[in-house]
């Protein structure tokens, strides 16, 4: 694994050319200028579309005020906008995939990096390195063809009948099959590379002595793990799942082929649903009133809004948990 | 927050180096494309996604036969109006006709909507029990989509289908999630036959549907017909057809119910030609139109450009071009099931086209 020297070497070259900067003064200007210029263009780019997107988005936003938050209509004829349903959707599938695809990550993870022998580990990371490379649209129709038909005919009938979930609001109603659930499924398999090759290589980078003290003090294997390593990986694993909450945000092509594209507050996860991208993705190429693809604009901004928000808990949650390891 | 360090910088630099090689990737391939197409194309295009197979295979034919290139981006009907509003394209395309308030927007001036071949909606559905083709009408569909009508044996499509025996099942309502001019299509037939469908949702190529499941494009409608015993949704005849999904036969004006094919829509735009003045402008819809053989959801689909080509060499090539497609270009229309225009609307089309070049009003 050449990812194992790349911080040591990274360390000697930072050290190592320390005295050399001092005697090129006018190198390191220049040197200093062009990154600097290059680390501001990247927040200014997201500076331009925030504005971009807001510009967009404002004569919507003004017309339909908080409501567009909250309303439920979508009514492209008669001009009258709210995105009410498509943000909870939004929210509600990212939780699902996370949900499901949090432990699997790590439990893949723990295995490659602390139980496979050599000869398996690099063939499965690969294998599962493989899951993210497939395009959206190939998982949507595997969702269409062969994940639906069987959460309609098994699954969902399992659920609600076999188990008697049914009585309950969340596993409630017809069983059409694309639905919230099977949304929230396919982003499960869809963000679970993403997560479990953060998790691997944090694993991975945990160095020998932590998993050697702790095995010399007695502890077992499972405690070695759960006393030693996972305290250690924490952080990187939780920027995994962050990783993984950032693409179900904003999958589109493969959650709009199975949620059903609905208009409605629903408390069941047999229900069909809409999420953000999904809307925007579907309506953008035929919108030719001025309000409606301003409303869609709008939708855009939200999502964009949310993105930040999710993504600032997030940090925070980075943060505080690695000051809470006292590093 | 070493260690922190040490954990974080393999992997952002795993990122950064897997990003550089894509964004490199896509990069070039980007350049060779744009090199490609600069060098030799002489008219540029964009619009509406459903007449594009058939346009596509004009194209080709057309650059076979004359040299001519002409490059189409299948972007949607929305995107089409806009773009040639904006004068970024010489043509667009669309299958619903420009308002009057679009055609003021648009910046070059009066703009000539060109009808080029028809297409039909079907009403495919999911019965696995029923053998013959089931009958509808035109208020009774109008009430499933509504969500009036919610079971299969309901007595007022029994009644159509005297001898067949309906599932006393639940009707699983499909239409389209994205916008599309197959969706404005069918809302315009409803709209047209329904007074309650007029007055809500409505005519749009994106509705605020009462019941039912959105799928993705005709493909999605088809699959989800094809798979949910129950179902019913519309979608255009050729994907219908790939599918093998039975399509209902549809009531129309004159009281006979007419399963759609390439005649019975062609059938609907020779009725509807007795609307048409001398002077009309050729936004003229076809649904449920006159004649005793015409299939009630049929729609042309448009080729929209400039009356007065600022261009006089490409406005050249748009006249030559737009006269074979309503010549020779018909005769590829019905292997694609796409449906022709009647002969007599294609000559007067022919003659509307006349002196796009020169500029001067026909």
């Amino acid at each position: 694994m050449t990812d194992h020297a790349a911080p040591g070497a990274a360390d000697e070259r930072g050290t190592g050319s320390a005295p050399a900067i001092e005697g090129a003064a006018v190198g390191d200007r220049i040197y200093r200028g062009a990154i600097t210029v290059f680390a501001i263009c990247i927040p200014l780019l997201l500076l331009l579309i925030a504005i971009e997107v807001g510009i967009a988005a404002w004569p919507a936003l003004r017309e339909f005020g908080f409501g567009f938050l909250s309303s439920s209509t979508w009514d492209p004829v008669e001009g009258n906008f709210g995105a009410g349903p498509a943000i909870a959707g939004t929210l509600i599938t990212s939780v699902i995939a996370l949900l499901i695809a949090t432990p699997l990550a790590l439990g893949a993870a723990i295995f490659i990096s602390e139980f496979a022998p050599a000869w398996l580990r690099t063939p499965v990371a690969f294998v599962m390195d493989l899951l993210a490379a497939i395009p959206s649209v190939v998982y949507g129709l595997w969702g269409i063809f062969v994940l639906v038909p069987i959460l309609r005919t098994h699954i969902m009938p399992f659920l609600a009948d076999t188990l008697g979930l049914g009585r309950f609001g969340l596993f409630s109603g017809p069983a059409y099959g694309n639905s919230v659930l099977a949304a929230g499924l396919i982003l499960a398999v869809m963000v679970l590379p993403y997560i479990t090759a953060v998790a691997r290589e944090v694993l991975l980078a945990v160095p020998r002595s932590q998993r050697e003290a702790a095995l010399a003090l007695g502890a077992t294997r499972w405690e070695m793990i759960s006393g030693a390593v996972l305290p250690y990986a924490k952080v990187g694993i939780l920027g995994g799942v962050i990783l993984g909450l950032g693409r179900a945000l904003g999958e589109t092509m493969a959650v709009t082929m199975v949620i059903g594209n609905r208009h409605d507050f629903t408390t069941s996860l047999f229900a069909p649903g809409y999420t953000m991208a999904s809307l925007i993705a579907n309506e953008f190429t035929e919108a030719t009133k001025d309000i409606h693809l301003s409303a869609l604009m709008a939708v855009g901004f939200v999502l964009f809004v949310i993105t930040l928000i999710v993504n600032a808990i997030a940090r925070w949650l980075v943060w505080r948990v690695s000051r809470g390891q006292g590093a | 927050m070493l260690h922190r360090h040490r954990v974080l910088v393999p992997i952002l630099t795993a990122a950064a180096l897997l990003s550089a090689a894509c964004g490199g990737e896509s990069g070039s391939a980007g350049d060779t494309g744009a090199a490609r197409s600069s060098g030799s194309v002489d008219l540029t295009g964009a619009g509406a996604t459903f007449p594009y197979p058939l346009y596509s295979k004009w194209f080709a034919d057309y650059a076979n036969q004359t040299g001519v290139r002409i490059n189409y981006q299948s972007i949607g009907s929305g995107g089409g109006i806009r773009q040639l509003s904006e004068q970024t394209v010489d043509f667009g395309a669309t299958d619903s006709p420009m308002t009057d308030e679009e055609l003021a927007r648009a910046k070059g001036g009066p703009i000539l909507h060109i009808p080029t071949v028809l297409g039909a909606v079907v009403i495919a559905y999911n019965l696995p029990e029923v053998t013959q083709p089931i009958k509808l009408t035109g208020p009774v569909l109008a009430d499933i989509y509504r969500g009036q009508i919610t079971k299969w044996n309901d007595p007022r499509i029994a009644q159509l289908n005297a001898g067949v025996t309906l599932p006393p099942t639940d009707v699983l309502v499909v239409h389209r999630s994205d916008g599309s001019g197959t969706t404005y299509i069918f809302s315009d037939y409803l709209a047209a036959v329904s007074p309650e469908w007029a007055a809500a949702p409505g005519r749009g190529k994106e509705l605020k549907w009462p019941v039912g499941l959105g799928a993705k494009g005709n493909e999605g409608v088809s699959a989800q017909v094809k798979q949910l015993p129950g179902a019913i949704g519309y979608t255009e005849l050729a994907y219908a057809r790939q599918n093998q999904l039975p399509v209902a036969s549809i009531q129309n004006k004159s009281g006979n119910f007419v399963a759609p094919n390439a005649e019975s829509v062609t059938a609907a735009a020779a009725g509807a030609m007795g609307k048409l003045g001398a002077d009309s402008d050729y936004r003229i819809s076809v649904v449920n139109a006159d004649g005793a053989n015409a299939y009630p959801i049929s729609s042309f689909t448009w080729l929209i450009v400039y009356q007065n080509q600022p261009d006089q060499v490409k406005g050249q090539k748009l006249e030559d071009f737009l006269k074979w497609a309503l010549t020779a270009g018909q005769q590829s229309a019905a292997a694609l099931d796409y449906a022709p225009l009647p002969p007599e609307l294609a000559r007067q089309l022919a003659g509307r086209v006349e002196n796009l070049a020169g500029g001067t009003t026909p």
